[in-house]
């Protein structure tokens, strides 16, 4: 099985490369057989790599470790799921999830893509088969997973304890979900920039593969930030870490390119600038593969000493990046501009948007990629961390989240700013409200947290009021706007709830930050603490065998005002023999929107443990509102007007108009 | 627990868990009896970085260098040091390196100045590009658009 997996990826391979070249040739001296070679060649693409991924899980799942990949990552006494996810939980197993992702998306549009035109279609499976070439290329040659070892030892050396969880489940399949998923919007910007003209269907495309890999990215990043605060053991749930905004930069960038690609559909402007922009959001997902895949991070040196698989990332990236940037500066000028607008209208408003978003980004980019290049230049090393980023992100964040109401209310072409703020009258008092609550009531101390709750609900309030607004609460009778409600654009609801989402998650980050407590102390099983307002309780370690590693569970009592146990949190300590590492599994209580975290330290001579106890307010509203974004986006996406289809009805009608203004 | 954070590190691009075995950082027999220098010296903690670890502050990290450094700024606080005496005392002896949040100067110039001068520029940008746009492409048709319109009015 793992031959055949072996060989599915070479010819998998070889396949990529007819699917680069022969559709391009075709589309260049205009052979429709020459064209139709991509379809088929994409799908059998995809079904390899599927058999290839399939035989390195069927070998993971058996533990069969005469594979090194399988010895280096696995371990028979391996819960059969972690034995499974532990197939990605590698460098060469989740480069082999990336081709799998990416010829998958790459079969979708071969299989739905049946209405884009004939050229079009040609060009965008080839650019997704130059990708394919160079990734099945880079495992092959660097990252093969299939590598034997003969004799085959007996034991595994066990799968990284801290990815022994359902997180790397779920994560990372998330993740590059929403990397890749950009990919399709960069090979159908290349493929305009080939053509030298973006049409109808190119815009008709853009914005639902934007939607569906912004879906992920939102989900994969969210997931990892909550993956990340349960089992590092100290509750933070975003540390400004490299391979942290790796992700993070891509996302910023996807939600400007699906503000922008609104803009574009709705009102055939701001073309070139959504073309740049998806070619940009792909290649910040590549230039994260290559920041954390070739050890660049650590250190440059550590880079130099071991540069193979770095200096193929390198000329993977080079390639892409600076190919496609060439291609746009080449074309870009021959490409039709598009429609015009004043500056105070629904399009300004996501101009502006698309200007904090980029400058955020390259804030993101240049703090983590600076102190490689202090290093490289100078031998000197500096660090650029989390207070850089809190200094400079937020000071960006805060005028984009003000806006963000205006945007919905604001008409396109020719809006009416005093008009959208009357309507906003209602969201603006309760964010007043929100601030002097917080400061009266929680705080009198901290403004910051005054303001950053007001913001949070001017943001819930705002999505509301544009929900009502629309459905013209206050003009009509109540049972007319409720009718009318019910019968809005699936977009618009979408937009509504993603902003709300994003009032959320900032509502969850004040909370935590602002009100949280912390207690670091030694406790005796018997002892009692109290934080924020509550009892808790110390019963002691009891130790528990698992399957491949062994527990110190402590157990804590939640006591109510009466001193009787309401609730019982239980915290532990896991230690893996095969890798010698201890794992922290925090002991969590939810209580509404809050969490009570608990972490266990070194035990003491005299039997006594280091406790650490977290109270943090509101908590879970910070991925509960992530959730919410990936259901506004998802609304988005079900709107009739995206779904599939859609498009052949007006490519007739777009080609007349868009052949009489190109010719 | 170092070894291991660098692993994971060098893992993928996609594990967002960068670190590990961060749950043991500041201990108990650590902190001073004073809430108020302690919690100076816990802000002070988390703008410095252990020098050992990936992109770790003293206040995360469980490395030895870590504790020592926890236990060194807070020594120079009760010796009566300001926020500043603690912080240059400790690039003085580690460098520049252990400030989490690098100082202005002239080769973090462009690091701190980016974001000011992208917003800007950007601002600039769209500005002139709004402000240029509307008159002059609404002004004329182009040659080719008077063909067109040409020929579509003599099919009429």
């Amino acid at each position: 099985m793992v031959e055949i997996g072996h060989f599915a990826l070479v010819l998998a391979l070889a396949l990529a490369l007819v699917q680069m070249i022969v559709p391009l040739v075709g589309a260049r001296v205009g052979s429709q057989p020459m064209m139709a070679v991509a379809g088929p060649v994409t799908v059998t693409g995809f079904a390899l790599t599927a058999l290839s991924f399939t035989a390195l899980a069927i070998a993971y799942a058996r533990s069969d470790f005469s594979v090194a990949n399988v010895w280096e990552n696995s371990h028979s006494l391996q819960p059969l799921i972690y034995k499974i996810t532990g197939t990605w939980g590698n460098h060469e197993g989740s480069m082999l999830l990336w081709v799998l992702i990416l010829t998958f998306f790459g079969a979708l549009v071969a299989v739905f893509g049946t209405n884009l035109p004939a050229t079009l279609k040609a060009n965008v499976l080839a650019v997704q088969g130059a990708i394919g070439t160079a990734f099945f290329l880079f495992i092959l040659v660097t990252s093969n997973p299939f590598a034997r070892l003969s004799p085959a030892p007996v034991e595994g050396r066990d799968l990284n304890p801290i990815l022994q969880d359902f997180g790397l489940a779920v994560h990372p399949p998330l993740l590059y979900l929403g990397y890749v998923g950009f990919s399709v919007c960069f090979s159908f910007s290349v493929a305009a920039l080939i053509e030298g003209r973006i049409d109808a269907a190119w815009a008709r495309w853009v914005r639902p593969w934007t939607l569906v890999a912004w879906i992920f990215l939102t989900g994969g990043i969210a997931v990892g930030s909550y993956w990340a605060y349960y089992e590092l053991g100290w509750g933070g749930f975003w540390f400004w870490d490299p391979v942290e905004n790796a992700s993070f930069m891509p996302w910023l960038a996807g939600t400007a390119l699906l503000h922008s690609a609104i803009v574009m559909e709705k009102r055939s402007a701001l073309k070139i600038w959504t073309l740049l922009l998806a070619i940009l959001t792909f290649s910040l997902s590549l230039l994260g593969t290559f920041l954390v895949r070739s050890g660049v991070l650590t250190s440059v040196h550590a880079f130099a000493t071991d540069p193979t698989r770095g200096v193929f990332i390198l000329a993977i990236l080079m390639l892409f990046i600076g190919g496609s940037l060439a291609l746009f500066a080449l074309r870009a000028s021959t490409l039709a501009a598009g429609g015009l607008f004043q500056p105070i209208s629904r399009e300004g408003a996501l101009v502006l948007n698309n200007l904090f978003l980029t400058t955020a980004t390259a804030t993101v980019l240049i703090g983590t990629v600076y102190p490689l290049a202090v290093e490289a230049l100078s031998a000197d090393k500096i660090s650029v961390g989390a207070p850089f980023f809190n200094m400079t992100f937020t000071p960006l964040m805060v005028p984009l989240l003000l806006l963000v109401p205006f945007g919905p209310l604001l008409a396109w072409k020719r809006g009416d700013v005093l008009a959208a703020a009357q309507r906003l009258m209602v969201a603006f008092a309760a964010a007043l409200l929100a601030a002097l609550v917080t400061l009266i009531f929680i705080d009198g101390a901290s403004v910051l947290a005054a303001l950053g709750d007001g913001l949070a609900f001017w943001l819930i309030c705002g999505a509301l009021t544009d929900l009502a607004v629309k459905a013209g609460v206050g003009n009509v009778a109540l049972n007319v706007s409720a009718r009318r409600l019910v019968g809005l654009p699936r977009s618009i609801f979408g937009t509504a709830i993603a902003h709300l989402g994003l009032g959320l998650t900032l509502l969850g980050m004040v909370g935590t930050l602002c009100f949280g407590a912390e207690r670091i102390l030694s406790m005796h099983a018997g002892e009692t603490v109290e934080i924020a307002g509550r009892a808790l309780r110390f019963d002691g370690l009891y130790p528990a065998p698992g399957p491949n590693y062994t527990e110190q569970n402590g157990r804590f009592v939640l006591l109510n005002a009466a001193g009787a146990a309401s609730g019982e949190v239980t915290s532990s300590k896991r230690f893996y023999p095969v890798r010698q590492m201890t794992t922290t599994e925090a002991g969590i209580r939810t209580l509404g929107f809050s969490q009570l975290y608990i972490s266990l330290g070194d035990e003491g001579a005299d039997g006594s443990v280091v406790v650490r106890i977290w109270w943090k307010p509101l908590v879970t509203l910070i991925w509960g509102g992530g959730l919410v974004m990936m259901v506004g986006g998802a609304m988005s996406l079900a709107d009739r007007r995206l779904r599939v289809g859609a498009p052949a009805r007006r490519r007739n009608k777009t080609v007349a108009a868009g052949g009489a203004g190109v010719s | 627990m170092n070894r291991a954070r660098t692993a994971l590190l060098s893992l993928s691009l996609m594990f967002v868990l960068a670190l590990s075995g961060a749950a043991q950082a500041v201990k108990p027999d650590e902190m001073l009896a004073d809430p108020a220098l302690e919690a100076r010296a816990r802000a002070l903690s988390e703008g410095l970085r252990c020098m050992v670890c990936q992109n770790q502050s003293i206040d995360e990290s469980d490395a030895d260098l870590a504790r020592d450094l926890r236990i060194l700024v807070r020594e120079r606080l009760k010796a009566g040091d300001t926020d500043k005496q603690v912080i240059d005392y400790i690039v003085s002896r580690y460098g520049e390196f252990v400030l989490l949040k690098p100082r202005f100067e002239l080769r973090t110039l462009l690091l701190w100045g980016a974001p000011v001068l992208l917003l800007l520029a950007g601002g600039l940008f769209v500005f002139r590009a709004s402000r240029a746009g509307r008159p002059a492409e609404a002004e004329a048709l182009s040659e080719q658009e008077k063909a067109a319109i040409e020929i579509l009015l003599k099919r009429e």
